[in-house]
């Protein structure tokens, strides 16, 4: 019966976004109160009714509902509560259902922290939303139901996928989903602005807290996804360049674009149309990742089960809601006046230089992911492109990026002096030659690369630590949040940096053969192999290895990398064990028995790898210190009057 | 000409190029030993070990040679179609049993039906190797001449026995 409610609920919520979608676009476009007032009422209404199918469904879960094909299929009587929630959005058709109430979710957030905002505006966003909405409700009522029964009743579910069982696949798809779908506010203020001709910079001052806030979970999932494949993969690797990975980072490439173009049109009037472009290419892209992950056009380690008339449905609703955007825009943004005027050395040029490199970054990443698909399709063979290509690309391509970020934020908007800027930036550059001449050589093998990596990240702190001591220094105090945020977020792109060179250069692997007693030893870590016991778990079996790790003959721990067999599953999985460091994992995976007592064993030492998530979380923490700034908060009559004195000046 | 259209037109050359890309297998590998000659083998036979079985032994007769396993999970969703076509008697079907323990080998044909004229046992996956067997199941149609003409990955469907193995096997056999 529950399942049924929640089925209904989702039929109600299609025929709610069918009003939520076109009366208050109408009511805007023809001035009718009483249809633009539709919109708040219908956004609340539509994420009550996605919200209770998705409780429905968790229902199913929680209570072993095997009667549910979709359950049967991605649970098991003896899944852990924790596996069985998540476990809703462990396949196909749940995690369509969640990214569905992500995006009623969004639209609601919209609905209630919109009070400033006119109610026209208001209305043309929540139509737009409401217009994906109901792609989205009926690509899932037509082609992918969660609901749909299995009767008789499965005895018990085939289970989840035992990679899924995990604990930071729990938060990691949630997260990517509220990244992805929170462009979709960003694309809606986009058409909102392009109907109504106002685009100002009103507009991108009411979207941009909206784009951060997107940005700011897409950077968190993206470095979640990122970390549970490091540990939990067993290969110690942290990002392998895979269509489904490359599927998420594209959007964050256009995204970070995107929140940088923003700061120009809401500034300094100017990037309009290129910023409305950047907002709809940035939830085009998501709806597009979204396509290749369930569509299966491209292989990838993501093996999702995968049903031709899907990929239909999708390319379809993607072709219109892109197709239809692009054609807005090519019909409106002739319309548009140009901004300020600006210098060729200033914030804005400098600003552009950023957009024009993120975008081509984020082209090349498209081009190479989409390349074999290309190939296949003109009949040209089959091929796939892998991480030397994109490391070829991409790198070289961060490298002016990232020389570009310590004086960006020091120019001035409009026309700006180098040379004072660089002045100032000389401690700067003094203490990242002086560590990039330092740090390796510490490791014991200078290479170019590794002292360009340190030299840039360490470049970017500097310039942030110089910015922030200026401030202080002036006594101007009571800087605006969004100041903070960005100074955060750039250092953490530094301590990114720091993370992704240090491990690319100085990680050490070993492949042994271990019998009890045997010692192996990397960057300076010893490992005695104890042996292997078995051991049982809620629905696997393991066994369970013991290393002691030491260092100098002292020693430290014990570790206990697991192999474990699920037991509806004939996939063996590797559990790592990893003792986590400030400076350094040291990380030990089980491989397969050998002989009675002998054991293959891979031992990692990775230097700094934790700055790679660590930066990751101090970007997605800036940009979240940006959205609290006062001045996206103001009263309608505030912000007129700013924008007003804005226009003048 | 707009060049606000830019961004629109990229797009349509886009989607254009994902919608052939959705009638296209990106798992699908085309064998390089289509239009060669079956790699040759001498093995023993499932059913009489003492007997071995080659497939030069099948020169001038089209057939199919079908890799399968007991503890092959997808095989079980091809069997009843392979025990229909063997009935059907319009090509003999010959089995490939792949890195499977004989017991085994023996109980699942006795449970699931036996569709093949026999089986060959490659316990360790030597004659796989040759073959370039990935997944289990797989089928060949080899012609008169001992050519491989088509490889099977994965279960065959009634599709593809209908649209494409048997018409190429009527059209070999001529």
């Amino acid at each position: 019966m529950i399942p049924e409610l929640g089925h209904f609920a989702l039929i109600l919520a299609l025929l709610v976004s069918l009003v939520q979608g076109t009366l208050p676009l109408a009511g805007a476009a023809r001035h009718s109160l009483s249809w633009i007032a539709l919109a708040r009422p219908a956004a609340r209404a539509q994420f009550l009714l996605v919200a209770f199918a998705f409780g429905c469904l968790t229902w199913a879960f929680v209570a072993n509902d095997f009667s549910v094909l979709y359950v049967a299929q991605h649970s098991n009587s003896r899944l852990p509560l924790e596996y069985r929630i998540s476990g809703v959005w462990g396949g196909h058709e749940g995690s369509l259902l969640l990214w569905m109430l992500m995006l009623s979710g969004w639209t609601l957030a919209v609905s209630v922290f919109s009070r400033h905002l006119p109610d026209a505006m208001v209305a043309r966003v929540i139509g737009v939303l409401g217009l994906v909405t109901v792609g989205f409700l009926a690509f899932i009522l037509l082609t992918s139901n969660p609901f749909e029964r299995l009767l008789p009743a499965a005895a018990d579910g085939r289970d989840l996928n035992p990679l899924l069982q995990d604990p930071g696949l729990i938060f990691h798809p949630p997260m990517l989903y509220m990244g992805y779908v929170g462009f979709s506010i960003a694309f809606a203020f986009a058409i909102a602005a392009l109907l109504s001709g106002q685009l100002d910079a009103a507009w991108a001052r009411w979207s941009r807290p909206w784009t951060t806030a997107a940005w700011v979970f897409l950077t968190l999932g993206i470095a979640l996804g990122s970390w549970w494949a490091y540990y939990e993969l067993g290969w110690g690797g942290w990002w392998f360049w895979d269509p489904v990975e490359n599927a998420s980072f594209i959007p964050w490439l256009v995204g970070t674009a995107l929140v940088h173009s923003l700061a120009v049109t809401e500034k300094r009037g100017g990037f309009k149309n290129w910023t409305v472009l950047l907002a709809i290419a940035a939830f085009s892209l998501s709806l597009l990742g979204t396509f290749l992950v369930r569509s299966g056009v491209l292989t990838s380690v993501h093996a999702f089960a995968t049903d031709p008339r899907r990929g239909i449905f999708i390319l379809i609703l993607l072709a219109i809601v892109v197709g239809v955007s692009l054609f807005l825009f090519a019909w409106r943004a002739p319309k548009v006046g140009l901004g300020g005027s600006f210098g060729l050395v200033s914030r804005e040029s400098l600003l552009l230089v950023n957009n024009v490199l993120l975008v081509v970054a984020a082209g090349s990443v498209l081009l190479g992911t989409l390349y074999p698909l290309f190939i296949d399709a003109l009949g040209l063979g089959k091929l796939s492109v892998g991480p030397p290509y994109f490391n070829a690309v991409f790198v070289p391509l961060m490298v002016p990026l990232l020389v570009l970020m310590a004086p960006g934020p020091l120019a001035r908007w409009k026309h700006a002096e180098m040379a004072p800027v660089l002045k100032k930036l000389l401690p700067a550059l003094a203490v990242a030659v002086a560590l990039a001449v330092a740090v390796p050589l510490a490791y014991g093998q200078w290479t170019p690369l590794t002292a360009l990596g340190i030299l840039l990240a360490a470049w970017i702190a500097g310039a942030s630590v110089i910015a922030v001591i200026d401030r202080l220094r002036a006594g101007v105090t009571g800087q605006p949040l969004h100041w903070w945020g960005m100074h955060l977020a750039h250092a953490g792109v530094a301590v990114f940096v720091v993370g992704v060179t240090l491990v690319s250069a100085y990680q050490q692997e070993k492949d042994v053969r271990m019998a009890p007693d045997d010692t192996v030893t990397v960057g300076g870590y010893s490992f005695r192999f104890v042996g292997v016991r078995e051991a049982m778990g809620p629905n696997y079996r393991a066994m369970v290895g013991e290393l002691e790790l030491s260092k100098d003959g002292k020693v430290l721990r014990s570790m206990h990398p697991e192999k474990r067999a699920y037991l509806t599953s004939t996939m063996p999985m590797t559990e790592a064990a990893i003792d986590v460091g400030l400076t350094r994992d040291v990380y030990v995976s089980l491989g397969e028995p050998i002989d009675e007592r002998a054991w293959s064993v891979r031992v990692y030492y990775k230097p700094f790898v934790d700055w790679i998530w660590g930066g990751c979380l101090l970007m997605a923490l800036g940009g979240f210190v940006a959205i609290g700034d006062r001045r996206y908060r103001m009263k309608k009559a505030a912000a007129a009057k700013q924008a007003a004195q804005g226009a003048a000046a | 000409m707009n060049r606000f259209l830019l961004p629109l037109g990229i797009f349509i050359v886009l989607v254009v190029f994902l919608a052939i890309g959705l009638s296209l297998n990106p798992r699908e590998v085309p064998s390089p030993l289509i239009g060669k000659p079956a790699p040759a083998f001498e093995l023993p036979q499932l059913h009489k070990p003492e007997a071995r079985f080659a497939p030069q032994d099948m020169q001038g007769e089209v057939w199919l040679l079908n890799v399968w396993a007991s503890w092959c999970v997808s095989c079980r969703q091809e069997h009843p179609l392979l025990v229909d076509l063997a009935n059907s008697k319009l090509v003999p079907i010959y089995g490939l049993n792949y890195k499977d323990p004989r017991d085994d080998a023996l109980r699942w044909l006795k449970q699931f039906g036996d569709p093949y004229v026999l089986s060959i046992a490659d316990v360790e996956g030597r004659v796989g190797i040759d073959y370039g067997v990935y997944g289990v199941p797989e089928t060949y149609v080899i012609d008169k001449a001992g050519v491989i003409r088509f490889k099977q990955i994965g279960p065959v469907t009634q599709d593809v026995l209908e649209k494409t193995i048997l018409p190429l096997v009527k059209e070999l056999q001529k």
